[in-house]
């Protein structure tokens, strides 16, 4: 086990390399100057030679590319062009923003959605799986930045019952926590039902319940036990991609995390900005998918990591 | 069909003739200005009610349904002709062409897909262009890797083999033999993508990045009158729930072609 995830984790460093020296290149490939966007277009030309220089946007993109290896091999991340602090400052502070905004949702979403899921599957083909199907297909349609709002509206400004927005405590995370995982919810409980319906009519199943099992026993000990991976894969994915920033729900309840950051970035045309969060960003990915490996590992016998065992 | 594919496809037959005809049916300019009957509720003159500069919303919600469904639309049909002509392609040629193609198709797939997109968007200057151009950079992968595993089920088959002895190009086989195989499968996967779509094209509106003030789009209604929510939700109500229902419409048929087809597609 330990040599497996050293030889992924070492995996990590030629992948950085591409995902950065990609990253690097698209941002650079990008029209629009930020130097314009600092100094406004009409600045003087030896103004902006000047901030070029500063910058370092006046030498080949290879040298930059060498130069910001260099710097991240030294653990830093450069400073933004704009409000001059330091990227690696700035994402310590956003990422744990998105990291609590990303178990809250999951602490949503995983027992909601397992749940209706498993319960719309035992009860297939009757009213309730038609009403949690109906409602996990609207969940799915819904748009985030409009759920949000009404939530908002209804909880905290009818209600009273929470604030509206802003970054902190528990009573500001439970209104964005809910409204990013509706989403996660629908699709939980569709891959679900789903996966479980499919294991029904396994002949397995046929046989445990031959050979007298209880209903209930069948389903925990053979039928549950079956559908896991699916449902770690899934709870990965939406995971990974809460962990790279939920920007809409960012936007509304004024949440100070990482898709917020990486959106303005973006606009300003803010590499250093840009390029922090997307190696960030793109190092959770790959380590939730690590962790996934390794759950599955755990899971199911029949999937070895390592070794010869087959 | 099952009833709820039926039904929902009904129902946006309705949602896009409405749209597609508000500029004949409404009774109001969506962009006319009325400041005497400003953030006034819903009512029988004005159905859903007025916005901030006193515009009628139900006019403003149809018209921005045109964009908006459009977008979708011409999106859709992009992301499908790119992804047809890389997944033909990649499937049938195979080798160094195909993991070439493999390689930067799973690099799109594995970028989070709405950074891509807001990175897209702000490439060109924000408008109904750009949005359809964002949508269709991220959605194309998809597409092409359904296609190719298509093709490289299908370039065996009997008729492929015939079409080799008989002395077709490979160019012939490609698009007269192969292509037209993969039509059907194609459009399946559109209608399931469509409802995506929808609200990517709304989300991209919303942040600002799709069409510019004063036109109207679902996505752009919403941030613009979010500020006012609490004193008049129906500005931020009916242009949301349109979004809503339009995407669950697409999201049904989706489902119901996914089960005629019983395809495995993600």
């Amino acid at each position: 086990m330990k040599k497996y995830l050293a030889k992924k984790l070492l995996l990590l460093i030629p992948l950085l390399l591409g995902v950065t020296s990609l990253t690097f290149t698209l941002t650079k490939a990008l029209p629009g100057d930020p130097v314009f966007s600092m100094v406004g277009e009409r600045a003087q030309p030896e103004v902006i030679e000047k901030m070029r220089r500063e910058i370092g946007s006046d030498r080949s993109i290879f040298i930059q590319y060498i130069g910001y290896v260099k710097l991240l091999l030294r653990g830093e991340f450069g400073r933004s062009y704009y409000t001059n602090r330091k990227v690696l400052d700035d994402l310590l502070i956003k990422f744990p923003n998105t990291l609590k905004l990303a178990l809250g949702s999951m602490a949503v979403a995983i027992p909601f959605g397992i749940f209706l899921g498993i319960l719309s599957a035992c009860k297939r083909g009757t009213i309730t799986d038609r009403i949690i199907s109906s409602l996990s297909i609207t969940g799915l349609s819904i748009p985030v930045f409009w759920s949000g709002l009404l939530i908002m509206l209804f909880f905290s400004l009818k209600l009273k019952l929470l604030p509206p927005s802003g970054t902190g405590s528990m009573q500001f995370l439970i209104l964005p926590s809910i409204t990013l995982a509706l989403p996660a919810v629908a699709t939980l409980t569709r891959v679900t039902r789903g996966t479980l319906v499919e294991i029904f009519i396994m002949p397995f199943v046929t046989t445990a319940k031959a050979k007298g099992l209880k209903e209930f026993k069948v389903n925990f000990l053979h039928v549950f036990k079956n559908a896991l991976i699916p449902l770690v894969t899934v709870i990965g994915l939406d995971f990974g991609s809460y962990l790279n920033g939920a920007v809409l729900t960012e936007t509304i309840f004024g949440w100070d995390g990482m898709g917020r950051f990486t959106m303005e970035g973006i606009i300003k045309r803010d590499y250093p900005v840009i390029m922090g969060c997307i190696i960030v960003g793109t190092v959770m990915v790959i380590l939730i998918n690590l962790i996934v490996d390794v759950l599955y590992h755990y899971l199911d016998p029949r999937i070895r990591l390592y070794g010869k065992s087959r | 069909m099952g009833k709820a594919g039926k039904i929902s496809i009904a129902l946006l037959s309705f949602i896009s003739l409405l749209c597609f005809t508000a500029p004949l049916i409404c009774p109001h300019n969506p962009d006319t200005i009325n400041l005497d009957s400003i953030k006034e509720p819903p009512s029988l003159h004005q159905l859903l009610g007025t916005d901030n500069k006193g515009r009628d919303i139900l006019s403003r919600v149809l018209h921005g349904g045109r964009i908006s469904i459009g977008i979708a639309f011409v999106a859709a049909l992009l992301s499908m002709g790119i992804g047809l002509i890389v997944g033909l392609v990649s499937g049938y040629a195979g080798g160094k062409i195909d993991i070439v193609f493999m390689a930067f198709i799973d690099l799109i797939l594995s970028f989070p897909a709405f950074l891509l997109a807001i990175g897209i968007s702000v490439v060109f200057p924000p408008g109904i262009f750009t949005v359809m151009i964002a949508i269709a950079v991220v959605g194309w992968a998809s597409f092409a890797r359904l296609i190719r595993g298509y093709i490289l089920t299908v370039k065996e088959a009997a008729f492929v083999e015939s079409a080799k002895a008989v002395g077709c190009s490979r160019m012939r086989i490609l698009f007269v033999h192969l292509m037209p195989q993969c039509i059907p499968l194609i459009f399946v996967m559109m209608g399931i993508k469509l409802g995506g779509y929808i609200l990517t094209e709304a989300s991209l509106s919303f942040l600002g990045l799709g069409a510019q003030p004063p036109t109207a789009t679902w996505g752009a209604m919403v941030s613009a009158n979010r500020a006012y929510i609490s004193s008049a939700p129906w500005m931020v109500f009916f242009p949301g729930l349109m979004i809503a229902i339009t995407s669950l419409c697409f999201n049904m048929m989706g489902d119901a072609l996914r089960d005629r087809y019983a395809l495995k597609i993600e």
